[in-house]
């Protein structure tokens, strides 16, 4: 059956304008995956929802991204061992999500890869943390636990397991490469070290107050994350946001990733041995941020977006000090684009490593930034926009080389656009307030509020189920960097070891969004 | 042996151990201003290995002696090395025992045990830091001792303080081959001592290192010494090339102490230049793919065979 019918057969969902949902038997699970795929669609996400202790989860749902939005399709298996189909066979990306949903929620898919993904040593193998309690007796009992890496074998062939801790500052994942001298010949990533037991966390919460957990999932993404799942609340309270609120999103969104691209670019020149490159862009970022604080009250945009609105309007002398600041990391990063293109170091270095073909990017799902400089030319802002995205129309970004210097160039290119696209929501902003109050959200059990919001690495999506009380009954965040993660390990292949760090750094994923 | 040269070998040794954090500090610093970054102090490397020597030492569990007497044996080849290089006087009783070969041969061993002693406890990044070394090294040290031909042809000596009391006694000429061989040296010290655009200092990715990895394990005293080797070692570098390519204002043979006394301000004032000069190429140049250094290496070989293929055939 082509999508169309599935489509035609899904309601609208609350939050965000282009999400409807399907509830399917097993069989339609997959045929309905496949319709989509068939189109050019990909998969989201993939989580299970309605955990009790006695019964399991109820249903596993997976958020499937089509031309015109998002289908989420809704399967509640049956059978004494409520197994559901996988459908790694259509999304190379459901074999992790479909791991990690049985880690957390004891759900089972028919695949063949069952390894767990999110749980480590830290809880034992029968326990499943969103259906029942995990009971910690001794934390510094758990051991390393015993995870079968892929292994290759051949004359000279060795491996080099890199991290959970490494020589520097940053966050903790497992990189094991088999290697033949310098050239690497598989890279198996494992990740879940930073699991922090966000969904549960979030059933912890009233709806109202969620939207500050949902900024910490990725710190990177705080206005994305924040936004999706206000677009989630408010949906389910039916509750109309200002104009000027929505306009200041968006303000808010494009300065984070403008924050970002400037802290990338200055970290990949770094990376590339050019520590000139990361003194400056260093210096445009902390200006930004700077701005940020003065305009905003904070350096990184945590706690703008609250359901409703936001949490405070700006001045018309902050929106000025803003757009004068902008106004400068525009023509310098101008300057700084022209005194990275015409290095030849830093181009032999950035153009043909971590090569992602388009043909490749479109088969594993490659996503957001990366997927656009890989010619996968999705960007929800201007495919499925939001308001007030469908009034600004962003210009996209693309490349089609897919290596370093494509996403290099992807990044220079959208942070003069996200420039513009600020300055221009600072000059028309609409007058009015920046904030109404949520109305109660009707209590319907089975309900799904769905933010979906294009964050500076991707499409960052929240699914919010409400309680009867007005508490969280539970909330599935979703980062890019589940689709991204798997990709690394192609663009790793055929390189040298010591490219790892560029070519790591120009995807520059989220463990903190991936491990929850 | 007159107390003189008593003196002039004395003051050498302790000079460039007492100089050579220094030397780093000053790098750092020309390093961080052409970056427009506030600079640290230039005495921040002393504070590093002050630190250092105040923490008690980790051995890994398969360590073997070699892993411990690495540090003190690496430290010791660099102090070797200072005293034969005529950096301040010529007149350096210890030059008879070791020439410029022996010299180069000083630096292998060093290396040979700083890799050893990576390999020693087998962790995948002290192997890949001592092969990378290695890989730079053998290409590296043809290079350099080519450099070195070409200067003892000129002076009819392979003893480096001869050589440098020779250069240093002719008339402000510029050699054409020693332009080239100046060159060569260059890239053979950005190379060997572990600088942009070969490997990176100031790295924490340890997958793309090669000195720092093979020094991963070690902490402490052990870390510290080693540290101050490298130091030691970019002192030499630059000593060398000082010896070599502008030896004027060296304390010669026929100068009294009143040459030794004038040297010391000179050196100094070709160390800063030197230093500035290491931190304008290491703060315009991108780092090479890890298989690009052994092409800059036959670079830089290829320069000091043009060195010599031009003293041979122009005489000059």
């Amino acid at each position: 059956m082509p999508l169309r019918h599935w489509l035609a057969r899904a309601e609208e969902l609350p939050g965000s304008p282009a999400a409807a949902r399907v509830v399917v038997d097993a069989a339609d699970w997959h045929a309905a995956a496949q319709a989509v795929a068939a189109t050019g669609g990909q998969l989201l996400s993939l989580w299970a929802s309605g955990e009790t202790a006695t019964a399991g989860a109820a249903s596993v749902r997976a958020a499937l991204l089509h031309e015109r939005g998002l289908l989420v399709l809704e399967h509640a298996p049956g059978g004494p061992d409520r197994r559901y189909p996988g459908l790694e066979s259509i999304f190379p990306v459901a074999t992790r999500l479909q791991r990690a949903a049985f880690d957390l929620s004891g759900m089972r898919a028919d695949a063949p890869d069952q390894r767990p993904w999110l749980r480590h040593a830290a809880w034992p193998a029968h326990v499943h943390p969103l259906r029942e309690p995990v009971v910690v007796t001794d934390p510094t009992a758990a051991t390393a636990d015993d995870y079968a890496f892929q292994g290759v074998e051949g004359d000279g062939v060795h491996e080099v397991p890199v991290g959970p801790v490494h020589a520097g500052i940053i966050e903790p994942g497992h990189f094991r490469f088999s290697v033949v001298g310098e050239k690497v010949l598989r890279l198996e990533a494992r990740l879940g070290y930073v699991h922090k037991g966000i969904e549960l966390r979030f059933q912890q919460l009233a709806l109202a107050e969620g939207h500050r957990l949902a900024a910490r999932v990725s710190g990177d993404s705080a206005v994305a994350y924040s936004w999706a799942y206000c677009q989630a609340v408010e949906g389910l309270a039916r509750t109309a946001v200002p104009p000027r609120a929505l306009w200041l999103r968006a303000l808010c969104l494009e300065l984070e990733r403008v924050q970002n691209h400037l802290g990338d670019l200055g970290a990949l020149g770094n990376d590339a041995g050019f520590a000139f490159g990361l003194a400056q862009f260093s210096r445009l970022k902390e200006e930004l941020l700077r701005a940020m604080q003065s305009v905003f009250g904070q350096r990184y945009l945590l706690d703008a977006v609250v359901p409703g609105g936001m949490a405070a309007d700006v001045g018309a002398a902050g929106a000025a000090a803003l757009a004068g600041c902008l106004r400068r990391i525009a023509s310098e990063s101008v300057k700084l684009r022209n005194i990275y293109d015409e290095h030849a170091g830093v181009q032999d270095r950035f153009v043909g490593a971590g090569q992602v073909p388009p043909e490749l990017a479109r088969r594993l799902g490659l996503i957001g930034l990366a997927g656009r400089a890989s010619g996968q030319d999705l960007d929800l802002r201007v495919d499925a926009p939001w308001p007030p995205y469908d009034a600004l129309a962003p210009l996209k970004c693309g490349h089609r080389a897919g290596d370093v210097a494509a996403r290099v160039a992807v990044r220079f290119d959208e942070l003069q656009v996200s420039i513009r696209l600020a300055a221009r929501v600072l000059e028309q902003l609409p007058a009015g307030a920046v904030h109404s109050a949520l109305l109660a959200p009707p209590a319907t059990a089975g309900e799904i509020g769905i933010g979906l919001i294009e964050g500076w690495r991707g499409p960052v999506m929240v699914a919010l189920e409400p309680d009867a009380r007005g508490g969280i009954a539970r909330c599935h965040p979703h980062d890019p960097s589940w689709q991204n993660w798997p990709v690394l390990e192609h663009a790793i292949l055929g390189n040298i070891v010591p490219d790892f760090p560029l070519i790591n750094k120009s995807f520059n994923l989220s463990y903190s969004g991936h491990d929850l | 042996m007159s107390p003189l040269n008593l003196t002039t070998q004395a003051l050498e040794i302790i000079a460039a151990i007492a100089a050579a954090p220094l030397f780093v500090g000053w790098v750092n610093q020309c390093r961080a201003w052409l970056q427009n970054r506030s600079a640290p102090s230039v005495l921040q490397p002393y504070r590093g290995i002050r630190k250092l020597f105040h923490k008690d030492a980790v051995l890994a569990e398969r360590a073997s002696p070699l892993f411990r007497i690495a540090p003190y044996m690496v430290f010791g080849a660099m102090v070797l090395a200072a005293a034969i290089i005529p950096s301040m006087g010529t007149r350096l009783p210890l030059t008879v025992a070791a020439d410029s070969i022996a010299l180069v041969g000083l630096l292998a061993t060093a290396r040979m045990f700083m890799s050893l002693a990576a390999m020693d406890v087998g962790t995948a990044f002290g192997t890949l830091g001592a092969r990378r070394e290695m890989m730079v090294g053998f290409l590296a040290e043809p290079a350099l001792l080519m450099v070195i031909f070409v200067a003892a042809l000129i002076s009819q000596t392979t003893s480096l303080a001869a050589i440098a009391e020779h250069l240093s006694s002719q008339t402000l000429a510029l050699y054409p081959s020693l332009a080239f061989t100046a060159v060569a040296f260059t890239l053979v010290l950005l190379a060997e001592n572990a600088r942009i655009p070969v490997d990176n200092p100031a790295t924490h990715l340890e997958l793309t290192m090669i000195h720092e990895a093979m020094l991963l394990e070690y902490s402490a005293r052990h870390l510290a010494l080693m540290e101050w080797a490298a130091a030691l070692k970019l002192f030499n570098y630059v000593c060398i090339g000082v010896a070599l390519f502008v030896p004027w204002g060296v304390a010669t043979e026929s100068q009294g102490p009143l040459g030794l006394l004038v040297s010391v301000p000179v050196l100094a004032l070709k160390l800063c230049g030197a230093g500035a000069g290491l931190a304008v190429i290491e703060t315009v140049s991108a780092k090479l793919r890890v298989f690009r250094a052994p092409e800059l290496m036959a670079t830089a070989f290829l320069f000091a065979v043009l060195g010599l293929l031009v003293h041979l055939l122009l005489g000059a």
